[in-house]
């Protein structure tokens, strides 16, 4: 350590456990935040960052283990505590009311108030405006939520931590919703609160920004603290093995592309979304058998819309989907799965599976009704639904306690993943749609889904990949298009364009890349 | 002491009650009759009434006076016919996902349209009771399958469609009732024998009891019941739509249509349910002015019987045994409501079983936390 | 023009339960609560303030407000199982408001039959008087208690804080409001106020308590929650649409042009019909509180 380091230590979490059925989340963890620094707690998916900052930050109670701040015992039995405390969340699923204006939002739980006991928005608003100069977050405080960008309302919730006076703020996942240039504003005014004296925890498992902002790392792996590290002493590769256990391959073999005819024809499609509002307007894609489509782009720009769209699960406004050169543009979602259209849904638990079937009705979901599973038109056969599930299992490596008959609920993640990429596998079909694949799961998980998708590919199956991870979709795909506000601004083959690119087609600036090429 | 030591597993009890939703109920209905208990002497009467009623018609054994009359029997499985129909169909609509507490109007329905036809279509004799049977089941399931349209396509609260339907059915019930020729203003004339359910050899088995051919078109649709959903990849469609709409939607399975026929099938039963009353236990059209309320207790059946078709069966039967038990308890000095009574409490305390096994488990996790801090102190 | 004057007084007269028990209801599904029981709830007052008033009229001079404070304090007691366990318990709120709704109808006939040796209480001589042109003083606790309830809940923190905890309660949690409370105060809310509706109801329109009684006004109070878009303006009018259609059914029999056309039922079903078709052409479900009916749960982000 570094011992021309004096600033003191301004929390100390020492002996902390905390166990949830089934996983001990944090397993007697020690960790220090030394005043007026930036550290970063590193670790993948279900490492424990999460609830550590959750006991904090006054969410949860630990089972056992002791908290210091400014050398202090403290107990934080709820928010209010912890704010008491001076200390601070800015939430990676922010906690903000959609209806509610960006003032209100802020205020709330701390109201100003005039004779009588009545709200004084006015006063509200004016003091967000003054938070907003002093700090340099750019808002306006009578917007609604509902109706500004991702990037504004990240800011929201970080003067919602100022309005109350915190010393210390933890960021939680801060990046994952921001395009890059969205993440390089906002790694400056991380910057700029350490200089207004603020102590900064950033929780994530991004490894360019821990070297962006980070001074000092502590690394998690199951629960446990595998060592506390100065950013500037270390590689990416380093902190990497540091968080998985062994040395990690950052780049996976991709066969040699070989493309057919297209397959999936999207031509000219509107979709609404859930509030009747145009999500994508006037998009158009084509794919090619044995290919793979990337689609980056930040979340909220359509992408969901598109994939029902495509699937059948929204109506299009208009345009035409065609596969093989055929209409399907009216058929229904049953109709468009025997055409084809193999479906990896972004939200797994959603629309992925039925948590309370087993495994083996989870895999004929889609099928049911055809043989081998029905019999004269409308008697189950469950034998061969449990046949087919032991196959699977055998060949995707599924963790499964009670074999075909495990409720799909009681699987992790990465298994339940791997039972939906099983069930669209096994029913072949020429086109693949895939959403955030590899969301929530661990890195060996993410491993194996990616050299599936590959398989897939040298199957000759036309594969559109949407993703929000850059790198996922910069490794993958053979095309990468980039979605913007629910239209394609920019298509180009991978390996032909840079990450700094697609970010600035994503913020929608499509002239900037004039400018920036012309240079 | 060595268990406070050891991480023991769940107590027996605890675990049952975790793992078993039958136990639940079995727990749950007793709750019901122990707090009725003490509500009866709470308010200074006999609670023995309620027991010895209740044996009463079990059995046909009268405690007061020793002797048996079978009759009883007869009545109580009577009875339950309309309980176990209408506990069907909240569990069949309960499998799909979906609240239907409109089985009172669809109950109401059903027992119009029998009377109607069994006072206005030719006496053909058994062709006539059957095309009553059928016509009521029918109709009570459009009564519910317009319900189910209104929540497929138009996302409408079947929760308060269904009770402004069940008002709908009285009134229209009433309409239609009194306009067929003869209808005095409470009931009709006498149906004529080619109508009725009655057997002549289960009368005299029963010594005269109202049991009749109902009985055993009940059991048959359990059967239905229970092959439908378990065993046809329809009943696969609707209990995946039950569990979770989006991912069955997804996965290309019809749901509008799968929500339209969980509530006409849920529509049919009660139906059902009404024309085997109206034809079975009375011999005359009813002009009625209030519910019958086997449509509300069928929510109770369900829940108590959790939708499976064993226990809704026996939940029916237990109905069924409770509303026999009626007007001997009223002899008895208890007031009837008490059955309501014992029948709301059900209901509140299964919708606390979620409640109930968080609470169990939060309290397992605390006894083994401590028992785990005991054994690393005495480890250092 | 003279049938509608006519009209007035019972129209108001059938509208004030319904605008009191809905205005609650709005409250309940505002905080995050479905409260379904409004029917059960109503019962519970009606009978207690039906009871209270004939045992105490010879002896209690304005035995009728005391008996609508019984009315309404009773039924807010029982409004304590339905937010246990669906606030503390994280019980399914269909069925607990439905089991409620069930255990209502059996207790107040049970306590009829204590009480009164009967499926009814007792007739009282007097009911509630009338005032001005024939309006009964319950328009004015109606009127009254929306106005409260609209204060309430835009013009003071508190209010703020509740519509937080039927949009994202997760939101309000984190910022330290206290959910649970918030919800509890809400339902106990919503069962003071139906119980003071159905008091007002048995009070003006009646003489006694029966099964009838309610007969639904519960639930109709729910669809004008819903149907007026969970805001007090919205649920004001729907509440006189609703009310207007009932009261109409019973003040038909004035105008024998329509009364001779049609039987006496079809007007009972009007009411019905119309809730049901504005419940399916005005279906208002993107209006509703965003985490209405789900049950929270503490940490689970």
């Amino acid at each position: 350590m570094d011992s021309n380091d004096t600033r003191p230590d301004i929390i100390e979490m020492i002996g902390i456990t905390k166990a949830f059925p089934g996983v001990v989340a944090n397993d007697n963890i020690n960790l220090n935040v030394k005043e007026n620094e930036v550290l970063a707690l590193l670790g993948e998916n279900g490492a424990g960052k999460s609830t550590l900052m959750s006991i904090l930050f006054g969410s949860y109670d630990a089972d056992s283990g002791i908290i210091k701040i400014r050398g202090k015992e403290v107990e934080i039995k709820d928010p209010n505590a912890a704010t008491a405390l001076g200390i601070g969340m800015v939430h990676q699923h922010f906690k903000l009311i959609h209806n509610y204006t960006v003032a209100e939002n802020i205020v709330l739980g701390y109201e100003p108030k005039k004779k009588f006991g009545l709200l004084d928005i006015a006063a509200a608003e004016k003091k967000v405006a003054q938070l907003s100069d002093q700090y340099g977050l750019k808002v306006n405080p009578k917007d609604k939520i509902e109706d500004i960008t991702v990037g504004m309302q990240q800011r929201v919730e970080i003067l919602k931590v100022l309005y109350r006076s915190a010393d210390i703020i933890i960021f939680d996942e801060p990046t994952a919703v921001l395009t890059p240039q969205e993440i390089d504003e906002l790694m400056l005014i991380i910057k700029r609160l350490k200089e207004e004296g603020k102590t900064i925890i950033i929780i994530t498992h991004k490894l360019k920004e821990i070297k962006a902002v980070g001074e000092r790392c502590t690394v998690l792996r199951r629960g446990k603290v595998v060592g506390t590290v100065n950013v500037a002493d270390v590689s990416e590769e380093q902190l990497a093995e540091m968080m998985v256990g062994r040395a990690v391959k950052f780049e996976i073999e991709k066969n040699p592309p070989h493309f057919g005819d297209t397959v999936l024809s999207i031509e000219h499609i509107s979709v609404k979304n859930t509030r009747g509002q145009m999500a994508v307007k006037d998009l158009s894609l084509d794919v090619r058998a044995g290919e793979i489509m990337g689609v980056a782009g930040v979340d909220g720009n359509g992408q969901s819309e598109l994939l029902f769209g495509i699937t059948g699960m929204s109506p299009l406004e208009s345009g035409k989907i065609l596969i093989h050169g055929k209409d399907v543009s009216k058929y229904t979602i049953r109709q468009r799965i025997e055409a084809g259209i193999g479906h990896i849904p972004e939200d797994r638990q959603k629309h992925g599976l039925v948590k309370e079937f087993t495994i083996a009705e989870n895999i004929a979901l889609k099928n049911y009704y055809k043989a081998p599973y029905t019999r004269n038109g409308c008697v189950l056969v469950q034998d061969a639904m449990v046949k087919k599930a032991d196959d699977l299992i055998k060949a995707f490596d599924i963790r499964a306690g009670k074999g075909p008959f495990t409720l799909a609920g009681s699987m992790s993640g990465g298994n339940q993943q791997k039972m939906i990429i099983a069930r669209e596998v096994d029913m072949g079909g020429d086109v693949l749609v895939i959403a955030q694949p590899t969301r929530g799961l661990g890195v060996g998980a993410i491993e194996y889904i990616r050299r599936r998708i590959l398989s897939e590919r040298a199957k000759g199956r036309a594969i559109l990949l949407i993703s929000f991870e850059l790198d996922e979709i910069m490794n993958l795909c053979d095309r990468i298009a980039t979605i913007s506000k629910g239209t394609i601004v920019g298509l180009s083959n991978a390996g032909e364009i840079t990450e700094q690119e697609i970010g600035i087609m994503m913020a929608g600036e499509k002239d900037k890349i004039a400018e920036e090429t012309a240079k | 002491m060595s268990d406070s030591n050891t991480i023991k597993k769940q107590s027996g009890f605890t675990a049952l009650l975790m793992r078993s939703d039958g136990a639940v109920s079995v727990v749950v209905v007793l709750l019901g009759f122990v707090f009725a208990t003490l509500l009866v002497m709470l308010v200074g009467r006999n609670p023995a009434g309620i027991y010895k009623a209740l044996l009463q018609v079990l059995t046909g054994f009268n405690l007061n006076n020793g002797k048996w009359n079978i009759r009883y029997v007869g009545d109580f499985l009577n009875y339950s016919v309309p309980f176990v129909l209408c506990g069907f169909s909240m569990a069949f609509a309960g499998r799909a996902g979906l609240f239907n507490i409109g089985g009172e109007g669809q109950y109401i329905i059903g027992m119009t349209v029998a009377q109607l036809v069994a006072l206005t279509f030719p006496s053909v004799s058994v062709l006539h009771v059957v095309t009553a049977v059928l016509f009521a089941t029918l109709a009570g399931a459009v009564w519910g399958g317009v319900v189910g349209y209104l929540k497929a396509r138009f996302e409408v609260s079947e929760v308060v469609a269904t009770i402004m339907l069940n008002y709908i059915a009285l009134y229209l019930s009433r309409i239609i009732t009194i306009a067929i020729p003869g209808t005095n203003t409470y009931k009709t004339v006498n149906f004529p024998e080619t109508a009725s359910l009655r057997i002549g050899f289960l009368s005299n088995l029963t010594n005269g009891s109202a049991l009749n051919a109902g009985f055993f078109l009940m059991l048959v649709c359990v059967l239905i019941y229970w092959f439908a959903l378990e065993k046809t990849n329809m009943g696969f469609g609707l209990r995946a739509t039950g569990f979770n709409k989006e991912a069955a939607r997804a996965a290309g399975i019809p749901v509008i249509s799968s929500i339209v026929i969980a509530m006409a099938a849920s529509g049919a039963y009660a139906g059902l349910g009404g024309g085997i009353v109206a034809l079975g236990s009375f011999r005359y059209g009813r002009v009625i002015s209030g519910m019958d309320n086997y449509g509300f207790t069928g929510i109770a059946v369900a829940l108590v019987g959790n939708n499976t078709a064993v226990g809704t069966l026996f939940a029916g039967l237990l109905f069924g045994l409770l509303q026999a038990a009626q007007p001997i308890m009223q002899a008895n000095n208890i007031p009837k409501e008490i059955t309501f009574i014992i029948q709301g409490l059900v209901v509140v305390f299964i919708s606390l079983k979620t409640g109930l096994r968080l609470f169990l488990q939060w309290n397992e996790k605390r006894r083994n936390n401590k028992i785990a801090e005991k054994a690393s102190e005495g480890g250092r | 023009m003279n049938i509608i004057l006519g009209m007035l007084p019972s129209v108001l007269m059938i509208v004030s339960p319904i605008m009191i028990t809905a205005a609650g209801g709005m409250v309940s599904e505002r905080s995050g609560v479905t409260n379904i029981a409004l029917e059960g709830l109503m019962a519970i007052g009606a009978f207690s303030a039906a009871a209270a008033h004939v045992l105490m009229e010879s002896s209690v001079p304005g035995s009728v407000w005391i008996a609508l404070l019984i009315g309404a304090v009773v039924s807010m007691l029982f409004s304590v199982i339905h937010a246990y366990a669906a606030i503390s318990l994280n019980a399914d709120q269909t069925i607990s408001g439905t089991g409620i709704n069930l255990l209502a109808n059996g207790i107040t006939i049970f306590f009829s039959q204590i009480l009164f040796s009967a499926d009814r209480t007792r007739p009282y001589k007097i009911g509630m008087m009338p005032g001005l042109f024939g309006i009964y003083p319950t328009a004015i606790v109606a009127v009254s208690v929306m106005l409260i309830i609209w204060f309430m809940m835009y013009k003071l923190p508190f209010g703020l804080r509740l519509r937080a905890c039927g949009e994202h309660p997760d939101a309000a949690a984190s910022v330290g409001i206290n959910v649970r409370g918030i919800r509890y105060f809400a339902v106990l809310l919503s069962g003071f106020l139906a119980g003071l509706a159905g008091g007002c109801l048995v009070l003006t329109e009646t003489i006694q308590f029966t099964s009838n009684t309610i007969n639904g006004t519960g639930f109709i109070s729910l669809a004008a929650v819903s149907f007026g878009r969970w805001n007090p303006l919205g649920v004001s009018g729907a509440s006189l649409l609703f009310g207007t259609a009932v009261a109409f059914a019973i003040y038909v029999v004035n105008i024998p042009a329509l009364s001779n056309m049609l039987p006496a039922e079809f007007f009972n079903l009007l009411p019905y019909i119309i809730t049901l078709l504005a419940l399916v052409v005005f279906s208002g479900k993107n209006y509703a509180p965003a985490e209405d009916g789900k049950p929270y749960i503490n940490g689970a982000s």
